[in-house]
This record gives C-alpha cells, structure tokens and sequence, in this order.
C-alpha cells in the first residue's frame, strides 16, 4: 500500500504548501480579527468570496487586470468590512462572542445568497495574468508559475502582517487596545477608529487571499462556504488569536491534508478536524495560544 | 358525541370518496432539488420554473385543474430529501415528486416515493442502479443515467485510442455508479484501468489528484464528478499542464452550465454526452428562449431542467388520460409506461417496465473559442446515439420488477 516514491512525496509537500497558504492568509485575518476585536468572524469566507468577485467585476467593468485587482480588491472590501464594524459589529463589542459569531454567520448566509441569486452556483471564468502563466518542470513535479507564486507572496503578507502587529509601535498600540481600552485612550489614541481599521485590515485579507484564489477555483459564490469552516478549526488548532500560531498552523495543516489526500483521499476533508480534536484534548488553549 | 362524529365523518368521505376517484382534478408537484449548492445551476429554481412551465403549457388550469407546485433545497443529502419527502407525502398531500438531482439523495428518495406510493419522476440524478438494482414501482428515470454517459463519452474516447484510465471520482453514490458503467465499457472496448482516487463532493482544490493522475501515466483522465467539481478540476488541470503533457481528460458528465462557467477557452474540445441541448432544433431554441427570460442569471437550460419540463408534460398527459387524479403513485406510474411519451424537447419516446425513459443521446464536442459565436454557443453535434442503445438493454436490467 505505501509504494511511494520520493518524487510524488515532494510533489504532495509543495501541493499542501499552496493550500497552506490559503489557510494561513484566512486564519491570519481571523486571528487578527479575534485577538484585536474579540469577534469570531463567521463573515470571513463569504469576504473571501467577495474579494474574488471584486476582481471579477474590476476587470469585466473597469478593464483593471489581475494586478490593479490585487491592490484594490482589498481596499475595497476592507471598506465594506469597515462599513460593517461601523453599522453593526460595534455595536455588539461588550456582548458575549456569540453574539458576534451569530451576526457574523448571518451577514455571511445572507452575502452569498445575494450572490448566488444574481450570479448562480456555477461561477464565473477568471484567468491567470499571462505573466504568471506557465509552470516549471522540477523534476519531481509540474509547479505552475501561478502556484509558486501564491506561496511566495502568502509568506511575504503573512510575516509583514505578523511583523507589524508583534514588532511595531503600531501593533503594541492596538495590542494595548484590547487590553485595556480605557488606558490607552488616555494617551490620546482614537480606540474606536483603530478598532475599526484593524476590522477593515483583517477583512482585506480575506479579500486578498480571493483574489488569489480567484484564477485557481472558478469564481462561485460558495467559494468561501467550505473553506472557512477549515480555516476555523486552523484558528482553534494554533490557538485563537496568536498570530504566529495561526500562520504556522496554516501552512502545517495545508502539508497534513495534502498528505492524506495522498494516502487515504476520502479522509482528506475530515483530516482537519480530527486534528482539532485531538488538539483540543492535549492542549485546550490550542497550539500557540495562551491560557487564559 | 366523538363517536357520532366520526361516524358522519367517515361517511362523508364515503360519498365524496368514489366520486373524486375519478373527477379530482388537484394534483400537487414537488420540486427537490440543490437550490443553493454545487449543483443549483443544472436544477435549482430553473427545475421549478420549467415545472411551472410544463404546466402552464399544458393548458389544464382553463379546464379546470388546479396544479400547484411547491419546491424544496435537500442540500444535496440524503436525510434532508427524505425527511422533506416525507413530510411532503404526510402534510402536504404531494403527489409526485420531480427533478432530485444528487443519486445519493435520489436512491434515498425512491425508497419514500414506494412506501408513501407517490409518483417519482427523477430528471437530475445519473445513477443508473434507480431502474436497475433500486427499481420501483414509482420511479419514472428521465433524462440521463451512468449507463448513457458510459457509452457515449466512455466508448468513444476509447474507441479513439484512450485505452488507459485513471479515475478522478467523487465519493459517493454518483461516482460509484459512473466509475462502475465506465469501467464496464472502457474495457469491453478492449481499454483498462490503471488507477483512480475518491475526491470529496464539493472539493475545491484538485491539485494533489491531479498530480496523481499525472503520474498514473494514463492517456485518459476520467472525471466521474459532476458541477463545481468537474469545472474545477478542468480549470486546475490546464494549470498544471495535464493537457499540454499529452494526457487527455474525459469529462464523462458535464452540463450545458459547467461548458459555459468554464468558457469554450478553457472546455474547448471536450466531448460530452447530453439528451439535451437548448440549441439543438427550433423546439428546444423557442423553449430556451422562454427558460431563460425567466431566469434572473439568463441562463439557458440544462438537460436536468429540461427534463422536469418533459417529466411533467408526461404526468399531466398520462392524468388527463386516467381523467382525473387518482392519488395513486404506482397506478399513475403503470399507465405512463403504457403510453408513448412525446414532448417538444426530447421528442418521441417511452417508459420501460423498469422506468427507464428511453430516447436518443447525443456526443457533442465543446466549440472552440473561435467556433464559440456566443456566450452559449457551446456545443456542437458529433454523433447521434439511437435511443435503443442508449440506455441499459431490459435483458441486462437487474430490476426485480421484470421477473416473472
């Protein structure tokens, strides 16, 4: 049963490397949004899904290619993010998490209901820039460019993201925030509206990662449904809201999943969350997370 | 007093009971189907508005009929479409049920259409084991099944050369069934199998069975997956060079609505087997026509709905026939089989003692991009394949149903 040589066991690694890195960018969103906001983010995937169709409509209705997508996707849903924060989520900042959790899980049923009513559950074509068209042939496997490309730019965003909100002023400001609100007001810092930018930033991510993924899967209103249900039990797996864990975790998970779509396919979608459980049993508080 | 009005009850319904045996003209139609899921392009709301259709041209509501059609989302699982099922037999007083896409829940559902006697006319499910293995007296297969797909797109990649298979399969009762079929007559045409991976329904990345069919070195990759499943691993297996390296993909079930999602760009030169093509004759066109000013996305019909448009013209023909609605699942069902079918779209034809409907496929080829003159102008005609060797020969049916 195990016949396998190196070469397709190299393959699997850099294939589970690619989808890591979708589950890093999205458990990283999350993260953020959890440590900073203590929200969990059920809207998450269906964001994601929205980055991917604002690329869609970007160069159907405007002409603005793969690249002009990837800079504004994000700012775009980011604002719808803050608009949300603004209007809704706020609101619900003193309640327990799960008011959060079922608003949230709402917004999201309600997002890709609307999509799918006037888009259909088929999706819509987009192509890979033709600069990153192509693959390499390395031997062991058949990378294509675009591929390669996903991973690399993952590793950058994530650490810049982990970088900026561990190792900055900024980032000890808005980790301040959360522990004590009031305090950090009194230097004179506008708590709110860095609470909402931080939303607006977490939800660009998600976008971030759709316009990623948008050349890959076909653009479907449901593209973001299964995933974050994935990306959630990563975020419990390197404990909810450590940054580090969520990325580590991410791309770890993304290599076991691959490995077992390998080993036992029919195991692969619940690969996952026996993970989890057994996490959960070990170490309550996840991978990476502290005891609270 | 309970007793007297049980009794007034009872005889009340006595003398209304014989007559509406015959006069009843309320029928009511359920549509089931994936509203919201992978599949909610091939049936969804589209099943239901060609129901609504199919009875409106029908005619019967100025003669009096009172049709009404109620549609509900299984979610492509089997427990939900059997408790809907159910709950529409018991508290609703449905009398057929139409469409069911998804065989797991469409196998699930057979077993409710016999206990409960409805009607079950399935249009969107391919198993081939529901006029085989899983037969009843109340089912009615529509428009496709396995055995079809089999032998048209299996055979005729196999017959021009790809005699070496590996599997890409979703894992549960539809791609079970495709596999099997395929299997059969991959090798009968002197063709095998040299590997294959089960995927998850509703998968989104292919890459890891992609790279394992790669590897497989087979000529033909075979897709017994279906919707979002089977454009995703068409998208992903031009990235990965699948085509370019010399391997060719066979996809053994696709919809007018995946060639479209995918574009003639990247589906281009596919082949495909369908009963069903919107621009195939001018009844089929001014029928689409209808269909898809009705759709909010414009889209154009698929096989499955335009198979609950003809499933539904059969009932109300065969109801008319028994003049009036006898509430009676398996009888209505018997006397469907014995009358001829014809409806615009899939033209003449019949019910087999197994339920199997049986009419003419089609191998058709996605256009090319340069062939494309539209947004759906996807496909064009290859070969025609008869209606009596389209489906499974009623010797070879395993239905209990035929032993004497």
């Amino acid at each position: 049963m195990f016949n396998i040589s190196t070469q397709a066991l190299f393959a699997q690694l850099l294939v589970g490397l690619i989808n890591g890195s979708f589950y890093a960018l999205l458990s990283l969103g999350l993260a953020v949004i959890f440590g900073l906001l203590n929200i969990i983010n059920f809207a998450h995937g269906a964001l994601f899904m929205m980055g991917a169709f604002c690329a869609y409509f970007l160069l159907t209705y405007a002409g603005i290619g793969y690249w002009g997508a990837l800079a504004l996707s994000p700012i775009i849903v980011g604002a719808f993010g803050i608009f949300l924060e603004r209007t809704m989520l706020h609101r619900l900042a003193n309640l327990d998490h799960l008011y959060g959790l079922l608003l949230t899980f709402g917004l999201a049923l309600i997002i890709q209901g609307v999509f799918q009513n006037f888009f259909g559950s088929s999706g819509l074509p987009y192509a890979i820039p033709p600069q990153l068209t192509g693959a390499q042939n390395l031997g062991f496997m058949f990378l294509p460019n675009y591929r390669a490309w996903v991973v690399v730019f993952s590793i950058v965003v994530c650490f810049a993201t982990w970088f900026a909100i561990e190792k900055t002023q900024l980032g000890a400001l808005l980790r301040a925030a959360t522990e004590n609100p009031a305090l950090v007001r009194a230097f004179g810092i506008n708590v709110p509206r860095m609470i909402t930018l931080t939303y607006g930033f977490g939800v660009g991510l998600a976008a971030l990662a759709g316009v990623l993924a948008a050349p890959i899967n076909q653009v479907r209103p449901l593209m973001g449904e299964n995933l974050i249900i994935v990306v959630f039990a990563v975020v419990v797996i390197g404990g909810m809201g450590s940054i580090l864990g969520s990325i580590l975790t991410g791309f770890a998970l993304g290599i076991v999943e691959g490995m077992t779509k390998y080993f036992y396919p029919e195991a692969s979608n619940t690969v996952v969350f026996v993970i989890m459980a057994i996490v959960l049993m070990v170490k309550p508080n996840g991978l990476f997370g502290r005891a609270s | 007093m309970r007793l007297t009005a049980s009794i007034l009850a009872l005889t009340t319904a006595m003398s209304f009971g014989g007559a509406a045996l015959a006069q009843d003209k309320n029928v009511k139609i359920g549509v089931l189907t994936d509203m919201a899921g992978l599949y909610a392009d091939v049936g969804g709301v589209g099943s239901t508005a060609a129901a609504q259709m199919a009875i409106e041209d029908s005619g019967l509501a100025a003669k009096g009929w009172k049709i009404d059609v109620v549609s509900a989302d299984h979610q492509n699982k089997p427990d939900i479409g059997v408790n809907i099922s159910r709950q529409w037999a018991d508290q609703d007083k449905v009398d057929g049920i139409f469409d069911v896409l998804t065989s797991s829940v469409a196998l699930a559902v057979a077993g409710v259409a016999k206990d409960k006697n409805l009607v079950y006319m399935n249009s969107g499910a391919a198993a081939s084991d529901l006029t085989n293995s899983a037969c009843t007296p109340n089912t009615v297969h529509w428009t496709y099944d396995t055995y079809l797909l089999a032998n048209g797109t299996g055979k005729a990649v196999t017959k021009a050369g790809g005699d070496t298979w590996f599997f890409l399969t979703a894992d549960y009762a539809f791609g079970a069934a495709l596999e099997r079929d395929t299997t059969a007559v991959v090798v009968a045409n002197g063709g095998k199998i040299v590997g294959g991976v089960k995927h998850p329904l509703s998968n989104s990345d292919f890459s890891s069975f992609l790279l394992q069919a790669q590897a497989s070195k087979a000529k033909i990759i075979g897709l017994a997956n279906a919707g979002g499943d089977t454009t995703n691993a068409i998208k992903q297996a031009a990235e990965f060079g699948i085509t370019a390296g010399g391997q060719k993909l066979a996809a053994l079930l696709m919809f007018a609505s995946d060639a479209h999602a995918l574009t003639p760009k990247l589906a281009g030169g596919l082949q495909l087997t369908a009963t069903f093509y919107w621009d195939l004759n001018d009844n089929t066109r001014a029928f689409a026509k209808r269909f898809s000013e009705r759709m909010k996305n414009k889209q154009m019909p698929t096989m499955v709905q335009a198979g609950v448009y003809a499933s539904v013209t059969h009932y109300l023909k065969t109801l008319v026939d028994m003049g009036g609605n006898p509430h009676d699942g398996a009888k209505v069902v018997a006397r469907m089989k014995e009358i001829p079918t014809d409806d615009p779209l899939f033209g003449k034809g019949l019910i087999q003692a197994n339920g199997r409907k049986i009419h003419p496929g089609y191998l058709f080829e996605v256009k090319s991009p340069a062939e494309s003159k539209g947004e759906w102008d996807l496909y064009k005609l290859i070969a025609t394949i008869p209606a009596e060797e389209a489906f499974t020969p009623l010797a070879q049916s395993t239905c209990s149903l035929l032993k004497k």
